[in-house]
């Protein structure tokens, strides 16, 4: 006998929302044992005093620091390049050998582990060059490590331009810089800070690829060859070595807190560029 | 020859191994409102976007032939192609304001070309936006929004913007095609005003607005110019069979 | 004159723009240099085949890694896959769109918890649960898997959401149009037609899963053996060479190095079949338009 399908269909849809529940369930979760943990923890004492005893007692402020100058460094330097790239490759060329050549290069990189990037970053940046644990190393390395990110997502707000915005420019005596950067940026300007939030979100999640170029000093950094340790480094200590558990939690509620705020802000200037071009 | 704005001789256009003009020769006299009427895919706008050399935005075009600007060719390697589109301006079909405030949008080319100075800028604004017959309409909110107009507002706009960078040829591609009649009717009479100092090359898809507006008018159909004159004699006693069926409606 | 300024920026920005293939090309030939020798100096087979791994006696085998990671990856899998499939079919076919656009941000808001995070969470609640109720460490395979297949389901749903939204509309229509119901049209018509962006999904998933490193570390529990159970402690590829990599020198080091190659082949292998996966759609309906 046959079951009807209007059964199979009540039976999979159950099963499908089941599934969809129980991971919104577990994420969920996750945030809210975090912060139900972390919350009673985080005062601005804790966000400003210095860890003592390695961290088991105090607050977090220079991981703060290091978790706010690493992403910019990261930033600064994967901004212009990212950008420029995306540039390049909508406004400057056609599809030729050379960009794919590009695209590629690009994808490849968005694969790569982020423990490969701690091992590059360690013996090009930290080894070879010198530079030693340091922010500079850290940067680098992450700058390398976003740049697809960056890429990707400023390629795709460049060309979200109407091409009629580029026509009417070069038809009033405009040059293709000029265009670039009076019509074509300021206009792709939303969608290519999503990229950058995105990228930052990264930065302050990352732990494998800053361990190993940016070191884990507790000290505030004097200059950029000085190590840094960010909060997520911190919390992995914290959490590895059983140094304190309640500042792990603090910790990771901080972070929590931060990558959703970052991500929060570039869905928002995502849905207001999206709301802008729509009009 | 010096009556002639524009002179194009044996002019094809090749987008890849597709042919979209074949040799066309016209001459586009000074100050006068020349007319380019024909069905769609006739090769009007590529025409026209040779004018201005706006097709180099496309990839894998060229062209044969020979196009003079005051007995200049615009093709000749080396011609400054920006200084080109500074003498020649276009309005296109959708009116396209620039997102910007609709003194940002006037004063857009010329602030590239260099003119400073808060008091030129206002002055070529104004100057712009009445001779677009649209000064009046918006005076009191240059500092809002270009897309806050409505449609027939902002493709005067984009007349205003045109006519700031105070060029010597303006080409329209068929202008009014989105727009009420009476947003029409204050174009056309801004280009009847207009064309006193300006050469004006006008493509349209309505030949009524032809019959309006154009002194002459040419012909074009299937990349082809099959006949020009004055726009009395091409809508009356036009030479060509096929100008003839155009015109009088029996295909379009 | 504007014009050479026109050629200097052009040339300036194919200059930036080779920085991304530039960085890549720094990166594998660096790894490849510490890496490559060593493997050529102790014999790939010894390397990749034998249990035997003691660095201070010169032994470097990492077979036990390479089992762990495939065990942990596809126990992960095993886990993120349907769920996450599930849940993309669900929120693209079953739920308004209104819904679908508070969820689906979430989800991929989700996804950038640290990876640090949930190791944690796996080892201060997972861990103790297995060990329980299931016996063992806790610190295992089972952990690991559990841990990774959460953090991969935002990847899986993401990809298979933009499969499955990109079946144009008219595939539904007309399984509808002919009195099928909406699950018949989505798993007969929708799912065959997103399948190879489904798979590509599920592939890339695995890749970053193989990838992954903080997490495993924290609740695999890094005995170096090979697992014989799921609730075995086990060390991966990666946890070897961060928990290794701070004091690691010489023949040691260029040996982690080595685990880097490998394990970026797999990875470069996995990436490629996932895009080949959705450029030729599968069951050889490829479409050879130009």
């Amino acid at each position: 006998m046959r079951i009807p399908p209007k059964y199979t269909q009540m039976f999979a849809v159950t099963l499908l929302a089941g599934a969809t529940l129980v991971t919104l369930a577990v994420l969920l979760f996750i945030i809210v044992f975090v912060l139900q943990k972390g919350l009673p923890v985080m005062s601005v004492k804790f966000l400003f005093t210095n860890p003592q005893e390695m961290g088991r007692a105090g607050g977090i402020f220079p991981t703060l620091v290091g978790s706010v100058l690493l992403p910019l460094l990261a930033i600064l330097i994967a901004m212009p390049l990212g950008i420029g790239t995306a540039v390049y490759l909508t406004e400057y060329t056609r599809e030729t050998w050379v960009t794919k050549v590009i695209r590629f290069g690009t994808d490849c990189l968005a694969g790569i582990p982020s423990i490969i990037f701690g091992l590059f970053g360690f013996i090009f940046f930290v080894v070879m060059l010198g530079m030693g644990w340091s922010l500079m190393s850290g940067g680098l390395t992450l700058a390398i490590m976003i740049l697809p990110t960056i890429i990707r997502t400023s390629e795709e707000a460049i060309r979200a331009v109407p091409h009629s915005f580029r026509e009417v420019s070069f038809s009033l005596g405009a040059t293709r810089w000029e265009t670039v950067m009076k019509v074509v940026l300021p206009n792709a300007l939303p969608g290519i800070v999503t990229g950058l939030m995105l990228g930052i979100g990264r930065c302050i999640s990352e732990t494998a690829a800053v361990i190993f170029t940016a070191g884990s000093s507790l000290r505030l950094p004097q200059s950029g060859f000085d190590s840094v340790r960010t909060m997520a480094v911190h919390f992995y200590i914290l959490a590895r070595e059983g140094l304190s558990n309640e500042n792990a939690y603090g910790t990771a509620a901080v972070l929590i807190i931060a990558v959703l705020l970052t991500n929060l802000v570039a869905y928002w200037l995502m849905h207001r560029f999206i709301a802008r071009r729509t009009k | 020859m010096s009556d002639a704005k524009i002179t194009v001789r044996k002019l094809s256009v090749f987008f890849g191994q597709v042919q979209s003009l074949r040799w066309v020769t016209m001459d586009v006299p000074r100050n006068r409102i020349l007319g380019i009427i024909g069905p769609s895919g006739s090769g009007k706008t590529t025409f026209l976007r040779t004018l201005n050399r706006l097709n180099d935005l496309f990839p894998n075009t060229h062209i044969e032939g020979e196009v003079l600007l005051d007995g200049q060719d615009i093709h000749h390697p080396g011609f400054d192609v920006v200084a080109l589109r500074k003498r020649i301006g276009m309005v296109f079909a959708l009116p396209v304001p620039l997102p910007m405030s609709i003194f940002d949008n006037i004063v857009y080319g010329p602030r590239l070309s260099g003119v400073k100075g808060r008091d030129r800028l206002n002055e070529l604004v104004e100057r712009s936006l009445k001779a677009a017959f649209l000064w009046d309409e918006v005076k009191d909110r240059l500092q809002t929004s270009g897309l806050r107009l409505s449609g027939g507002q902002q493709q005067r706009l984009c007349l205003a913007r045109t006519l700031a960078m105070e060029p010597e040829v303006i080409l329209l591609d068929e202008p009014c095609s989105g727009l009420d009649p009476i947003s029409t009717a204050k174009i056309e009479e801004a280009l009847t005003v207009l064309k006193a100092k300006y050469t004006i090359v006008l493509v349209t898809n309505n030949t009524k607005q032809a019959a309006r507006v154009a002194d002459d008018t040419a012909f074009f159909l299937m990349g082809e110019m099959i006949e020009y004159g004055p726009t009395p004699q091409i809508f009356t006693v036009p030479h060509d069979k096929r100008t003839n069926d155009y015109v009088t409606g029996r295909f379009g | 004159m504007k014009f050479n300024r026109e050629k200097g920026v052009e040339r300036l920005l194919l200059l930036v723009a080779l920085s991304a293939i530039a960085s890549l090309a720094l990166i594998a030939v660096f790894i490849l240099k510490e890496g490559i020798p060593f493997m050529l100096k102790v014999g790939p087979g010894n390397f990749l085949l034998s249990s035997d791994w003691q660095p201070d006696a010169g032994k470097f085998g990492i077979y036990p890694m390479i089992v762990a990671s495939l065990w942990v990856t596809l126990g992960a899998m095993l886990i993120g896959a349907p769920l996450g499939v599930a849940g993309a079919i669900f929120l693209n076919e079953f739920v308004p769109r209104s819904v679908m656009r508070i969820i689906k941000p979430t989800i991929e808001l989700l996804a950038g918890i640290p990876s640090v995070v949930f190791g944690f969470i796996g080892v201060v609640v997972l861990a103790p649960l297995i060990r329980s109720h299931l016996g063992g460490p806790g610190l295992s395979v089972l952990a690991g898997s559990v841990v990774l297949g959460i953090m991969v389901l935002p990847t899986v749903i993401s990809i298979s959401t933009d499969a499955i939204s990109a079946v144009p509309n008219t595939y539904r229509e007309g399984a509808l149009a002919l009195g099928a119901t909406r699950w018949q049209a989505v798993h007969m018509v929708v799912l065959k037609a997103a399948r190879s962006g489904i798979v590509a999904s599920i592939i890339l998933a695995m890749g970053r899963a193989v990838g992954e490193t903080m997490a495993v570390i924290m609740v695999a529990g890094n005995a170096v053996k090979v697992p014989h159970s799921a609730l075995d402690s086990v060390r991966t590829l990666t946890a070897n060479i961060a928990l290794e990599m701070g004091y690691a020198t010489g023949m040691h080091r260029q040996a982690l190095f080595a685990t880097g190659v490998v394990l970026l082949v797999v990875i470069m292998i996995l990436n490629s079949i996932a895009t080949a996966a959705v450029r030729r759609p599968i069951g050889g309906k490829g479409n050879t338009k130009k």
